[in-house]
C-alpha cells in the first residue's frame, strides 16, 4: 500500500511540475491544482494509511486514524479553493492586461526585458 | 524604578511631546526639553551618593527570559560618570540649540530627537544586560543618523547620514556577534557575571573572534583610524547635534565600551595591541590630519578622533592608573570640545562661514567669544592651568611607562609626543587663523556678539575647564575614583591630582610637544602656505566609497544576470534551487526506506490508483485542449475523494467532493475568458529539461514519502482522540480540532479565504473584457434553459436542507462548517448558473462580501467572548454554558464559531463565482 501512495503522490507532483513550467497562465493554474492534490495527500500520508477506522469516537471502533493531518488537510482544500479563484481572477486580469495568456505578458518570447536596473 | 524612568523620560516620552511643545513655540520646546532632562538629571543624582560610596546598584525586571533578555540597568562609577556628562552637557546643548536654530527649522524635531538620543546613551552606559545595551546602541546609531540629516534638503547632509550609519550599524553587527560569542563563553547576558570571569573568557577558544567583534563595534562608533572617516561627514549635522553627539556623547559609546568591558576581556597581548595599537594610531593620523583641515568643525572633528584614539589607548594598557586617566581624559574632552564646537557654531550662525581662509581678524569683532574659544582651545593643547593640561600629563606618564609591556616601548612616548606638538599646532591655528591673522575675507555678514543666552553654556564649559585646571584636587578625586574602580574591577591606586609635580619627564614632555608645535604650525603658514593646501588625507572615506560602489555594481550584475523579466524563469530557478536543497539529506543521511512490513494492496485501491494515476498523466499531456484537460483534472480530484473515504478521512472526502465542484465551475467560467487551447510552443530541448525537472521532483516526493509510510508512526493525536468528547464536546475529532483544539488556525485560514475572495471581487469587479474572440463556442441562444431553471430551484430549499444538517451534526459526525460552507455555495451558484445573474441576486439581495465578513465577525466575537470570561483567545465552552439563554445548549461555543466558519466560506466563494459571471456578462453584453 505504501508503495501505491507514494508513486500517485509522486506522479502528481510530477505532472504538476511539468504543467506548472507551461508557458501560459491556464496550464500553471491547472498545474498547482494537481499539485495541491499531492500536497494534500502528502500531508495526510503524514499519518500513515489506516483503513476504514476514521476518527469518530464510539464505544465500538477497533481504533482511529491520525486526526491531526486530517484536519490540517482540510483547511488546505478550502484554501486551495480560495487560491485557485485567485489565480483565475489574476490570469483574466492580466489577459485583459497584456492581451495574452502568456505568463510573461508577452507571446512567444522567452522574457521580455522590462526593467534594466538603474546604473 | 529611578534607572527606568531615567531612561524613559527623554527615550520615550521626549520623542512624542516634544514636537507638541513645538507647536507652542521655540522656547516652550526648549523648557520642555530642559524639564525632561532635569526630571533624568534628579532621578540619577537621588542614587549618586550610593554609586560615590562605592555601591553598584542594580535594578533588574524580566522581559523575554527564555532569550536571556531582561531590562536591567546598573548604575556604578563609570555609568554615575557618563549619566552626569550626558545629561549636564544636554542641559546646555539644550539652551545652546534655542538660539542657534533659525525660524525656519523645526525645534520640535530637533529636540525630539536629542531626547531619543538622550535616552538611548543613558541606555547604553547604565545597561547591566548586554543584548539590552545592544538594542541603545543601535538605538543612538539611529538617532545620530536622523539628527546627522536634520537638514535632509542638503546633499551633504544626506550623505553624511548614510555614511555614519553604514559605518556605525556594521559595527553595532560586529558587536552583535561579540555579545552572543561573549554569551557562549560564559553562559550570561548580564554584566554582572561577564565582568567576573575574565580568566574563564581570555581562556576560552572563541576569545579571539569575540574580541576581534567587540572592539570592531567600538571602534566604529569611536571613530578610530581606519573607521574615522565617517566623524568628519557626519559634521553636516546642526553645530549642537555636533557639540552632543559627535564630541561629547555618543561617539564615546566605543571608548565607553571597552572601559566597561576591561575586566572581562583585559589581561591579553591581543587586547593591549588591538586597544593601544589602534588607538595611538588614530592618535596620531588624526592629528596630522586636523592641522590641514580648512573646515572649522572638520579640524576640531579629526581633533576629536585624535582625542578618542588617546582615550583608547590609555584603556588598552595594563596599568590601573591608566584607567583613572582615561576617565579624567573624558570628562575634559567634553567640556572642551563641547565648548569649542559651541564657539565655532557661533562663529559659523553669526558670519555665515566655517572656512578658516576666509574667517580672519575675528577677535576684533567678538571678543568675549573669542576669549572663551582660545581659552578651550589652550585646554585642547595642554597648556598648564587648564583641565587638558592634566589629563595629557597623565597620558605623558602612562605612555612611558608601556616600557614594561613592550620591547620597543620607546615608539610610544615618541609618537605620544609628535602627536602632541600636532595637537598644540592645530590648537593654535584654530586660535590664529580665526581670531587673528589680519582681517575677514568676503563674508556676507558682518560680524557681531551672539545673542546672551546663547553664550552661556560655551561660558560655564570653560569655567569648568578653568575650575577642574585650577583646583583638580578639591573637584575631581571621588568620581574618578569610583569611575576607575568600576573599569578595573578593584579600587585604583592612590593618585594626586595637582598642577606641579616637580620636574619630570611628562612635563618634559608637554614642553617639547609645546615647542614643536608652535613652530610647526607658524612655519607652515610661513613657508608653505597652508591655506593652499588642499585636501589632507581621505583614504577612509575614497575606501568606503570605492567598496559601496562596488557592492552597487556587483549587485546590477546579479541583477542583470537572473532578473530578466520573465516569470517563467524565476519559476525554474526557484524549482531547481529547491531541487537542490531536497537533495541534500538523501545524499548527507544515505536514503533508506523503513522497516515495517509493506500490507495486501488492495483490489479496490488499486483501481483509485489507476484512475488517480491516469487522470493526473493525462491532464499534463492533453493539457492544451483546455476543456479536456478540465474533465481530467475534476476526474483526479473526484478519484482523490474516493481515496480520502478509504483511507478513514470522511471529512476530507466530503470536502474534497464538494470542492471540486465549486472549482470546476470556476475553472470553466474563467476558461470562457481565455483562449481555449495553447499554442505549441518551446524547444524540445525545454521540454525535456521541464520533464527532468518534474520527474525529479516526483520522484524525490514518492521516495520521502515512501520512508515515511514505511517507518512506525509516532504521533501526539493520541491527545485529541482522548480529549474531544470530554474536552471539546463532540466525537467527531477533525471538527473539534478544527473549531476547537485548533481554532485559532482556522480563523486565520478563513481570514486568509475572505481577503482572497475580496481580492478577486475588487480584480474583476469592474473588468470589461472586449479582448478578440478566444475560439470559444458563442452564447446559447437559451441561455437560461426552462427545465434547469424550474429544477434548480425546486432543489434550493433541499441543498439548503441538507448544508444545514451537515453543519448541525459536524461536531459528531462527518460534516461542519467548511463542508456546509460549500454545499450552500454549490446550491446558490446553480441558481446563477441556471436562472442568471440579474434574478439571482436580485433574489437573494444579499452582498456575499458582508456576509464573508460577517462570518469572520462572527468567529472573531466568539473568541473575544471567552476574555469576559477571563479566559484566552478562543476558548470553547463546552459544558460550561455561558450565556444563560443558551444555557442547555451543550455546545454553544464552538457551534458558533463553526456558523462563522460557514458564513465566511459561503460569502468567499459565491463572491469570487460571482465576480467571474460578471466578467462573462459583461462581455456577453
Amino acid at each position: 500500500m505504501a508503495l501505491l501512495l507514494a508513486s500517485a503522490i509522486g506522479i502528481l507532483v510530477a505532472s504538476g511540475v511539468y504543467l506548472l513550467l507551461r508557458p501560459r497562465t491556464f496550464s500553471v493554474v491547472v498545474g498547482l491544482a494537481l499539485l495541491s492534490y499531492a500536497v494534500n495527500l502528502f500531508l495526510f500520508a503524514m499519518g500513515r494509511a489506516v483503513f476504514l477506522q476514521p476518527p469518530l469516537i464510539s464505544a465500538s471502533a477497533a481504533g482511529y486514524a491520525d486526526p491531526l493531518p486530517q484536519a490540517l488537510v482540510l483547511t488546505a482544500i478550502v484554501i486551495n479553493l480560495g487560491m485557485t479563484a485567485l489565480l483565475l481572477a489574476l490570469a483574466v486580469r492580466g489577459r485583459v492586461a497584456t492581451g495574452t495568456d502568456h505568463v510573461d505578458g508577452v507571446a512567444g518570447q522567452p522574457g521580455p526585458e522590462r526593467e534594466k536596473p538603474a546604473s | 524604578m529611578n534607572l527606568l524612568l531615567a531612561v524613559l523620560l527623554p527615550l520615550a516620552v521626549g520623542p512624542w511631546l516634544l514636537p507638541l511643545a513645538g507647536r507652542l513655540g521655540r522656547s516652550a520646546a526648549a523648557w520642555t526639553a530642559a524639564a525632561l532632562t532635569a526630571a533624568a538629571l534628579a532621578l540619577v543624582s537621588d542614587i549618586a551618593p550610593a554609586v560615590l560610596a562605592g555601591e553598584t546598584v542594580v535594578a533588574s525586571w524580566p522581559w523575554f527570559p527564555q532569550l536571556g533578555l531582561s531590562v536591567s540597568f546598573r548604575l556604578d562609577g563609570l555609568s554615575l560618570l557618563f549619566a552626569g556628562l550626558i545629561l549636564v552637557i544636554g542641559l546646555l546643548v539644550i539652551l545652546y540649540a534655542r538660539y542657534y536654530l533659525s525660524e525656519e527649522d523645526s525645534m520640535g524635531r530637533l529636540l525630539g530627537l536629542l531626547m531619543l538620543f538622550m535616552g538611548a546613551m543613558l541606555g547604553v552606559v547604565m545597561s547591566e544586560n548586554l543584548l539590552l545595551l545592544f538594542v541603545f546602541w543601535e538605538l543612538t546609531s539611529l538617532s545620530s543618523f536622523l539628527l546627522v540629516g536634520y537638514w535632509n534638503q542638503r546633499p551633504d547632509a544626506r550623505q553624511g547620514a548614510r555614511m555614519a550609519l553604514a559605518v556605525t550599524a556594521s559595527g553595532g553587527l560586529a558587536l552583535l556577534g561579540g555579545i552572543i560569542l561573549l554569551y557562549l563563553i560564559t553562559g550570561t547576558f548580564e554584566l554582572t557575571g561577564i565582568l567576573a570571569s575574565n580568566r574563564e573568557i581570555v581562556a576560552h577558544p572563541l576569545y579571539t573572534p569575540m574580541l576581534v567583534l567587540v572592539v570592531l563595534g567600538a571602534f566604529t562608533k569611536s571613530a578610530q583610524f581606519p573607521f574615522h572617516f565617517w566623524l568628519p561627514q557626519a559634521m553636516a549635522a546642526p553645530t549642537p547635534v555636533s557639540a552632543y553627539l559627535h564630541s561629547a556623547t555618543m561617539v564615546k559609546a566605543g571608548v565607553f565600551l571597552m572601559a566597561r568591558l576591561y575586566p572581562a576581556l583585559s589581561g591579553t597581548d591581543l587586547f593591549f595591541f588591538l586597544v593601544s595599537g589602534t588607538g595611538i594610531v588614530t592618535l596620531a593620523f588624526a592629528a596630522v590630519v586636523a592641522i590641514f583641515q580648512h573646515d572649522l568643525k572638520g579640524l576640531l572633528a579629526y581633533s576629536t578622533v585624535s582625542h578618542l584614539g588617546l582615550i583608547m589607548f590609555l584603556i588598552g594598557l595594563e596599568s590601573p592608573l591608566s584607567a583613572v586617566a582615561a576617565v579624567f581624559h573624558i570628562v575634559n574632552h567634553a567640556t572642551f570640545k563641547a565648548s569649542l564646537f559651541m564657539a565655532a557654531g557661533i562663529i559659523d550662525h553669526e558670519t555665515g562661514s566655517r572656512d578658516m581662509r576666509k574667517l580672519n581678524g575675528l577677535f576684533k569683532y567678538m571678543p568675549i567669544t573669542a576669549t572663551l574659544a582660545m581659552v578651550a582651545a589652550a585646554a585642547m593643547a595642554g597648556v598648564p592651568l587648564l583641565n587638558g593640561f592634566l589629563s595629557k600629563e597623565m597620558f605623558f606618564g602612562e605612555a612611558l611607562g608601556v616600557r614594561d609591556e613592550f620591547p620597543l616601548w620607546w615608539l610610544f612616548p615618541l609618537v605620544a609626543t609628535l602627536a602632541g606638538a600636532c595637537s598644540v599646532a592645530y590648537s593654535i591655528r584654530f586660535i590664529h587663523d580665526v581670531f587673528f591673522n589680519g582681517e575677514p575675507v568676503g563674508l556676507t555678514k558682518k560680524p557681531h556678539e551672539p545673542p546672551r543666552w546663547m553664550r552661556v553654556p560655551v561660558e560655564l564649559l570653560v569655567a569648568v575647564c578653568l575650575v577642574v585646571g585650577l583646583v583638580p584636587a578639591q573637584i575631581m578625586p571621588p568620581i574618578l575614583t569610583v569611575a576607575a574602580q568600576a573599569i578595573l574591577g578593584a579600587p585604583p591606586p592612590d593618585f594626586s591630582l595637582a598642577i606641579w609635580h616637580g620636574f619630570n619627564t611628562p612635563l618634559a614632555m608637554s614642553m617639547v610637544a609645546m615647542a614643536l608645535g608652535a613652530s610647526l604650525y607658524f612655519g607652515l603658514q610661513r613657508f608653505y602656505n597652508l591655506h593652499r593646501i588642499e585636501g589632507g588625507l581621505a583614504i577612509g572615506g575614497r575606501a568606503f566609497h570605492a567598496l559601496v560602489a562596488w557592492l552597487v555594481r556587483v549587485s546590477e550584475y546579479v541583477v542583470g544576470a537572473v532578473a530578466n523579466g520573465s516569470l517563467q524563469r524565476y519559476l525554474v530557478l526557484l524549482l531547481i534551487a529547491t531541487l537542490g536543497v531536497g537533495i541534500v539529506p538523501f545524499v548527507r543521511h544515505d536514503y533508506q526506506p523503513g522497516t515495517v512490513a509493506a500490507e495486501p494492496i488492495h483490489g479496490a485501491a488499486a483501481v483509485v490508483w489507476l484512475l488517480l494515476v491516469a487522470s493526473a498523466i493525462a491532464t499534463a499531456v492533453f493539457h492544451r485542449q483546455r476543456l479536456d484537460a478540465l474533465v481530467t483534472l475534476g476526474i483526479a480530484g473526484l478519484a482523490s475523494a474516493v481515496a480520502f473515504i478509504g483511507l478513514s478521512a470522511p471529512d476530507l472526502a466530503l470536502t474534497q467532493l464538494s470542492v471540486e465542484v465549486v472549482s470546476i465551475i470556476l475553472m470553466l467560467l474563467a476558461l470562457y475568458l481565455l483562449p481555449q487551447d495553447s499554442p505549441r510552443e518551446g524547444s524540445p530541448l525545454r521540454h525535456g529539461r521541464d520533464l527532468l525537472i518534474a520527474l525529479a521532483a516526483g520522484g524525490g516526493i514518492a521516495a520521502l514519502v515512501y520512508a515515511v509510510l514505511t517507518r512506525p508512526l509516532e504521533t501526539l493525536s493520541w491527545f485529541y482522540l482522548q480529549e474531544s468528547v470530554p474536552g471539546g464536546g463532540g466525537s467527531n475529532v477533525v471538527n473539534v480540532i478544527l473549531v476547537d483544539f485548533r481554532g485559532f488556525d482556522t480563523f486565520g485560514e478563513i481570514t486568509v479565504l475572505a481577503i482572497a475572495s475580496i481580492v478577486v471581487y475588487a480584480l474583476l469587479r469592474t473588468l470589461r473584457m472586449d479582448v478578440p474572440a478566444t475560439g470559444a463556442p458563442p452564447p446559447d441562444e437559451d441561455r437560461h434553459p426552462l427545465m434547469l431553471r424550474i429544477a434548480s430551484r425546486a432543489l434550493l430549499p433541499f441543498a439548503l436542507l441538507v448544508a444545514a444538517y451537515l453543519f448541525l451534526r459536524g461536531h459528531n459526525q462527518p460534516g461542519g462548517g467548511f463542508v456546509a460552507g460549500l454545499v450552500t455555495a454549490v446550491a446558490l451558484t446553480v441558481q446563477y448558473l441556471a436562472s442568471g445573474i440579474d434574478w439571482t441576486e436580485y433574489r437573494l439581495g444579499v452582498r456575499f462580501y458582508r456576509v464573508a465578513g460577517l462570518g469572520l465577525l462572527v468567529a472573531g466575537a466568539t473568541g473575544v467572548g471567552s476574555f469576559f470570561f477571563g479566559a484566552p483567545f478562543l476558548t470553547s465552552a463546552h459544558g460550561h454554558p455561558r450565556v444563560p439563554v443558551l444555557g442547555e445548549l451543550p455546545l454553544a461555543s464552538a457551534a458558533l464559531f463553526d456558523l462563522g466558519v460557514y458564513l465566511t466560506v459561503v460569502g468567499a466563494m459565491v463572491l469570487s463565482l460571482a465576480a467571474l459571471s460578471h466578467v462573462n456578462r459583461n462581455r456577453a453584453s
